[in-house]
């Protein structure tokens, strides 16, 4: 039991900072088809909301709480921009959203190097993340169990939002005949857009949390964008539990693989179990099904 | 004109394996030449993705991965010679002194083995994940972030592996390339000549893919796989071919990258690399024969031009390449020279008519 416990703990709280990260995707990229590979770049300007907001506000119990909804709205910002300069003009071609987002990406990268320190900057834990929780005898990391409760929290907040708000109504609408949901007077330009910046909104708020867990730098977001996209891939496109259910197993295999092998090697390992997963599955944990051939 | 057509993408390919293979050793600088063979290793890379990208709709954005395979079994077979036999690789004895070799290097002291590796690793690694993936119908963006996934997880495998692989800081320092010391000007010319003319080699198969049956069901496959199925063929194996056939000429592309630019490491097989072959494709026209070429070329001279100099904008220039190029030219700098070509032919063909 021993040995199970810790990575199993380690690990959910791996797959929760996954799950931050992939839930704007798993709303970009399922609801809306864009595959944003900018996404990382604006986790990584969360983070460094994180960091300014230290510099404004140097004690660290209140300037995360104060982070939080500011890299939300950064972040948000940054997906808006990008969606009314770009990608509006692309949503009939998916693949090529990828392309462009990769350059937007390089960009981003090269101007948080030259803007913030190359090695990365420092940001603080508030107080009240220092203690450690014990969990059938494992002492839990304060830090970890926040990033489950924010995502949780997220998740949530996101669910009761697509599912009971009007607005949430009018985003499915969208997604499921954008022509029928024209025609009965919703304006699908602006749910787009809306999607958009929640969906790199959340991106955001995952990169606060990333900030208190491992560095701040202009590097970070390329290390978070692929294992999101692989819980997004996983857990089927647009679907929440699909990427709730994803993110759980491929943080926990990630910690299992890790104890016991190595972490790169825990990489590989966990590819090859996508792909493996893929033969079962190859639409994804859950689908929604369609009667189109694609 | 009509009966010269299909032959003129022949004559193309005998130009430029001219230029490559003639003027270019007997006009540049041995620097340039140096450079020049490290161009045409990543254009040999970019005739691979413009098949599998451009013809058959896969974008393979993990090409890092077969480049890689060639590149290390190159590397490993070039300083197993360079240590001589049965003597154990310097970087190893830094690491460790009394461990013995690692097994899987021990095959790579053989220089046929080498060769064959070159060609089989990336063809079986390919087949396994093309058959694990085309079969069970994965496709599009998702086949794009698998491949993206897997050379991400290599790059961070071989890093972490020091003793190994040499880690982060790769392979280098070779003296000898099959028995010619790698430090004469006149070797260093062979070398590059060799990769010129793989290259030129890489684009007659594809012009021979593209013209044939084959070629006519990828690009049905890739514009209407449906269809294609409901004809009776498995789309699947279609695409298959062509991603192994990518997956072997990246392979090609890194094993003549390894002895010309001396040394490989994991940032060359990883995302970011593997982006860079993708931005020349893309520049240069992914579904033309000479685009993916002279795009990957035309990126090579700039990085190490630009790079070197003021590499910030560097970084600029390629993220906008990328930007650009999607939205204004998806076809890439190839669509130009057909656009233009629409314009003209309009009026050869009335005269045509009134003659």
């Amino acid at each position: 039991m021993d040995a199970l416990i810790p990575p199993l703990l380690n690990g959910t709280a791996q797959g929760a900072l996954l799950l931050l990260a992939a839930l704007g995707l798993s709303l970009t990229f399922g609801q809306m088809g864009v595959i944003n590979m900018a996404h990382g770049e604006f986790l990584m300007a969360g983070a460094f909301v994180a960091y300014l907001t230290q510099l404004v506000i140097p004690n660290s119990d209140i300037s995360i709480p104060i982070a939080l909804p500011l890299a939300f709205i950064v972040a948000g910002l940054l997906g808006l921009i990008l969606e009314v300069s770009i990608i509006q003009w692309m949503y009939r071609r998916p693949l090529d959203t990828l392309l462009v987002t990769v350059g937007v990406s390089l960009i981003l990268q090269q101007l948080a190097l030259q803007i913030f320190p190359a090695q990365g900057v420092p940001v603080e834990k508030p107080s009240w993340l220092d203690g450690q929780l014990v969990v059938l005898g494992y002492a839990w990391p304060m830090r970890q169990v926040f990033t489950i409760v924010l995502a949780a929290v997220c998740v949530a907040a996101l669910a009761a939002w697509l599912k009971y708000t009007n607005f949430g109504r009018r985003i499915r609408a969208t997604v499921q005949n954008r022509d029928l949901a024209e025609t009965v007077g919703i304006a699908t330009r602006n749910v787009d857009r809306v999607t958009f910046f929640v969906g790199s909104g959340l991106a955001g708020v995952a990169g606060v949390a990333a900030s208190l867990i491992g560095g701040t730098n202009s590097q970070m977001g390329t290390q978070y964008i692929i294992p999101a996209f692989l819980v997004v891939v996983a857990g089927g496109i647009g679907q929440i539990k699909g990427a709730i259910v994803a993110a759980w197993a491929i943080g926990v295999s990630l910690a299992f693989f890790a104890d016991w092998t190595t972490g790169s090697l825990a990489q590989v390992l966990v590819f090859v179990l996508v792909v493996v997963f893929l033969q079962i599955r190859p639409q994804g944990l859950f689908t929604v099904r369609t009667r189109g051939l694609a | 004109m009509t009966k010269l057509k299909p032959w003129l993408s022949l004559i193309g390919i005998g130009v430029f394996a001219l230029l490559l293979l003639v003027v270019a050793p007997n006009v540049l600088s041995m620097h340039w030449i140096g450079n020049l063979g490290k161009y045409v290793c990543y254009a040999i890379v970019a005739v691979g993705i413009g098949l599998a990208w451009g013809r058959g709709g896969m974008l393979v954005m993990g090409q890092g991965v077969f480049f890689g395979l060639g590149a290390y079994a190159m590397a490993m077979h070039l300083t197993l010679e360079t240590a001589g036999p049965d003597r154990i690789p310097t970087f190893m004895i830094l690491y460790d002194p009394l461990a013995p070799i690692p097994a899987f290097w021990e095959p790579f002291r053989s220089e046929a083995f080498t060769l064959l590796a070159i060609i089989l690793l990336p063809a079986i690694v390919a087949s396994v994940l093309g058959i694990a993936l085309f079969k069970r119908r994965v496709k599009g963006a998702y086949f794009a972030i698998l491949t993206q996934a897997l050379a991400v997880a290599l790059a961070t495998f071989v890093s972490s592996t020091i003793r190994e692989t040499g880690g982060d800081t790769g392979l280098s320092d070779f003296k000898y390339f099959f028995g010619y010391v790698l430090d004469d000007d006149r070797n260093k010319v062979m070398v590059y000549l060799i990769a010129a003319a793989l290259l030129v080699l890489c684009l007659m198969v594809v012009w021979q893919l593209n013209r044939s049956r084959f070629g006519e069901l990828l690009l049905a496959t890739r514009d209407a796989e449906e269809r294609v199925r409901f004809l009776g063929y498995d789309p699947a194996n279609i695409k298959l071919v062509a991603f192994v056939v990518a997956a072997i000429m990246a392979s090609i592309g890194g094993a003549m990258f390894v002895p010309i630019v001396g040394i490989i490491t994991p940032q060359e097989i990883g995302a970011s690399a593997s982006i860079l072959m993708i931005a020349g494709v893309a520049l240069g026209g992914r579904a033309s024969l000479f685009g993916p070429a002279l795009g990957a070329m035309a990126i090579g001279f700039g990085q190490s031009t630009l790079a070197s100099s003021w590499p910030s904008g560097w970084i600029y220039v390629l993220g906008l390449v990328f930007i650009l190029v999607t939205l204004f030219l998806p076809k890439g700098l190839a669509s130009l020279v057909t656009r233009v070509k629409d314009i003209l032919p309009t009026s050869r063909a009335q005269k045509g008519l009134s003659t």
